[in-house]
């Protein structure tokens, strides 16, 4: 190799050093810049949400909108027709809301938290690896197929079974909606419970039953106070899903806003107020546009709340014990 | 237990009772759950199953010159001529309103259907030709039996009178069911018995693609970063966090955001599989990213180690070395986050797919339904044979969730390695 061969490899050999270090801070910026991506959504949407809302709340004022207890959303055919605004009134909304969420929990609480148990502490191996399984199905289902399930089969059957007894049931009543709802988030509930109820250590078992006590006796007195906490955990995050589901309410419950806690009645909630508002033709500056985004923010940061400490708390109890 | 030596104790008793409850408890909470799973799956399949045949109706149509000039075929008025030749082949009928209803039980193509009849073999031209035609869809409900002949007359849409032609024509031979294979090879359709899901489909399989090609490369490499770049600082925190909160939150707001930035600020084409693609990206980073994570994690630090030592950089080491081992379980997390996108149906209201689309879309900047979105269109729809065609493409739907579940399990348990 000539001298000058030499030279131009060594040259060669620094630049491409150069070139490959340019290469590794290129591909590290490229990588950062994606995992920003998840900032930048999350900003995205309290942006956009914020700033509709600030719009809508400079035509109707908050305290309406949070106190009020009519919803009745219009657009106005004429400027000075009487209450061409319409009022924005959110309390029966809210009410819906929690009635239908109420009734999913009811319903699955008990299901969800009594299949976890069963199969953490007292099914075969055999059995778990086949019912774990199906249970996730369950919440593999879209919800448009809950929401369809529900109000062709479910409500008629609801009504029909009300009227044999005697009760008024509404078409559209929110216990149908309810009670499917309530089935979508038993795997939620179950396999977050079993998560949890696995991480209680086998030294709590093996003493309590050390001293005599059933499995039963076992679980209930001291398995269930210890998992406690990861378990209340679960059950917020399972209410933040049933609080936000859109599909069952929109197909099931119908979109007439009453205040009422009648299960048997038709109540609207939030998510199913969204999608009436902003599907077909809109006019984007209307208030009844903008109260769409205003609802939005007040579901945004329920579920937030509710999903920031269940997420803590499941977390915590998990590994608490490791 | 009763085999111990001591009588069982009052207390005894009741604290095995209450075992031996409690223990039901658990059996009959998973029994409720699978049970309803059962009822309703099987109830969405049973009524599905309706609107995978379909029913035809033979009618002997005269082709005759004096009905369609040979040289001219396209100047026929099919729909006259078939109106004529039903009205031939029950020539009882005299009434206006009656030969209404007797047309009513062919679909409203049946001039159209006439016309592919002669183009698809112009040599059946010159005589008379037993036809078949597609039924209507309350002929079909009464052909196929999903509506009793023996309901009450104003119980059911079809008169005494319309049955008893269908009877007439069953008996000459002249009803026929058969596979519905229009309802995968046509598009949506005000008409039940025209309805197909193909168009739904195709949005579907176009707002999907979006989703991948979006969503994958993004979580894929968010996921590297932080799992073997990041420094353990606030920002990786932070990160984290949010991610966290994004799995959870609900999806109607992003189609908020959708309407919001994509829409209005950003100005892309409503109703979209370019939009409906980004929307649901946007909601599937999460599921990808965390299950991403979780396989980078398996993969041993000796793998890293070694790469390193033999002069890898911390790039090649985790492209060429970590990231390939990983990819089976991110690929398994992938496909179960784009069948979560398939059956979203919330974010694609927001941002404008319900439209009714007939056209099969063939690019991502057309106007396009989606499969979970016709369900509900045809959910709100009044005729009764759309619960037919509803549940049918509900039973699509699962068909395909199932095949990208088993695809997951599949490759999960295929290149399942333990290091």
């Amino acid at each position: 190799m000539s001298p000058k061969n030499a030279a131009t490899a060594a040259k060669l050999n620094i630049t491409a050093g150069n070139r490959s270090k340019t290469v590794e801070m290129l591909v590290t910026g490229v990588l950062i810049a994606c995992s920003l991506v998840a900032i930048l959504v999350t900003v995205g949407i309290v942006f956009s949400l914020l700033f509709e809302s600030i719009r809508f709340f400079e035509r109707v004022p908050m305290s309406e909108f949070l106190f009020g207890t009519k919803w009745s959303p219009q657009t106005a055919l004429r400027a000075d027709q009487v209450a061409a605004e319409g009022s924005f009134g959110a309390v029966p909304l809210i009410t819906g809301t929690l009635l239908i969420s109420f009734i999913a929990m009811c319903v699955a609480t008990p299901l969800g938290l009594f299949s976890a148990i069963y199969l953490s502490e007292y099914a075969s191996k055999r059995t778990r690896n086949w019912v774990k399984p199906l249970l996730e199905i369950l919440a593999g289902i879209p919800t448009v197929v809950y929401g369809f399930f529900a109000a062709l089969v479910v409500a008629p059957m609801l009504r029909s079974t009300g009227e044999s007894v005697g009760l008024n049931v509404s078409s559209e009543s929110a216990l149908a909606a309810g009670l499917i709802m309530g089935v979508m988030i038993i795997p939620l509930i179950s396999s977050l419970s079993d998560d949890v109820i696995n991480a209680v250590p086998q030294s709590l078992r093996d003493a309590s039953l050390g001293l005599g006590s059933t499995d039963s006796e076992t679980i209930r007195k001291v398995i269930l106070p210890a998992a406690i906490p990861g378990i209340a955990g679960s059950l917020l995050l399972a209410a933040s899903r049933a609080i936000g589901e859109t599909m069952i309410v929109v197909m099931a419950a119908g979109l007439a806003a009453n205040l009422t806690a009648n299960p048997l009645e038709a109540v609207t909630t939030i998510t199913a107020q969204i999608v009436a508002l902003l599907t077909g033709d809109q006019e984007f500056d209307s208030a009844k546009t903008l109260s769409a985004f205003a609802l939005g923010l007040l579901l945004f940061i329920v579920t937030l709340i509710l999903n920031v400490i269940s997420l803590k708390i499941v977390n915590k109890y998990r590994e608490q014990y490791d | 237990m009763t085999s111990m030596l001591t009588t069982p104790t009052r207390l005894r008793k009741s604290r095995e009772a209450s075992e031996t409850r409690f223990k039901w408890f658990g059996r009959g909470a998973i029994a409720i759950s699978l049970a309803f799973l059962v009822f309703m799956v099987g109830s969405i399949i049973l009524q599905g199953k309706g609107a995978l045949t379909t029913s035809e109706i033979a009618v002997t149509v005269d082709l005759s010159a004096e009905n369609i000039d040979p040289n001219d075929i396209e100047a026929t008025s099919f729909d006259s001529l078939m109106k004529k030749s039903l009205r031939e082949t029950f020539p009882e009928v005299t009434s206006r309103g009656d030969k209404r209803k007797l047309y009513g039980l062919l679909s409203v193509d049946l001039g159209f259907e006439l016309r592919d009849h002669i183009l698809a073999d112009p040599s059946i031209l010159g005589g008379p030709q037993k036809l078949w035609f597609t039924a209507s869809d309350d002929a079909d409900l009464v052909i196929s039996g999903s509506v009793d002949r023996d309901l009450p007359e104003d119980e059911r849409r079809m008169s005494d009178l319309e049955i008893s032609w269908l009877e007439t024509l069953e008996n000459n031979d002249s009803v026929n069911r058969h596979f519905n294979s229009k309802f995968f090879t046509n598009g949506d359709s005000r008409e039940p018995e025209l309805a197909g899901i193909l168009s739904a489909l195709m949005g579907s399989l176009l707002t999907l693609s979006v989703c991948f090609f979006v969503s994958f490369p993004i979580a894929i490499l968010a996921a590297i970063y932080l799992e073997e770049f990041a420094p353990k600082n606030r920002l990786s925190q932070f990160i984290e966090v949010n991610i966290n909160n994004l799995a959870a939150v609900p999806s109607i707001v992003f189609g908020l955001l959708g309407l919001a930035m994509l829409l209005n600020t950003f100005g892309l084409p409503r109703s979209t599989p370019l939009v409906g693609g980004l929307v649901l990206s946007l909601m599937t980073l999460p599921t990808i990213i965390i299950a991403a994570r979780a396989s980078l994690r398996a993969v041993p630090p000796s793998i890293r180690e070694a790469a390193l030592g033999m002069g890898a950089s911390p790039v090649q080491a985790t492209f060429h070395h970590v990231a390939p081992l990983a990819l089976p379980g991110i690929l398994t997390g992938t496909i179960v986050g784009m069948a979560q996108a398939l059956g979203e149906t919330a974010p694609l209201l927001m941002i404008g797919m319900v439209a009714f689309i007939a056209d099969v879309p063939t690019s991502i900047v057309e106007p396009a339904a989606a499969l979970p979105v016709q369900i509900f269109l045809w959910a709100d729809a009044s005729e009764r044979a759309f619960v037919e065609k509803t549940s049918a493409a509900i039973i699509v739907l699962l068909v395909f969730l199932v095949l990208m579940n088993l695809l997951a399990i599949f490759l999960r348990k295929k290149f399942e390695k333990r290091f």
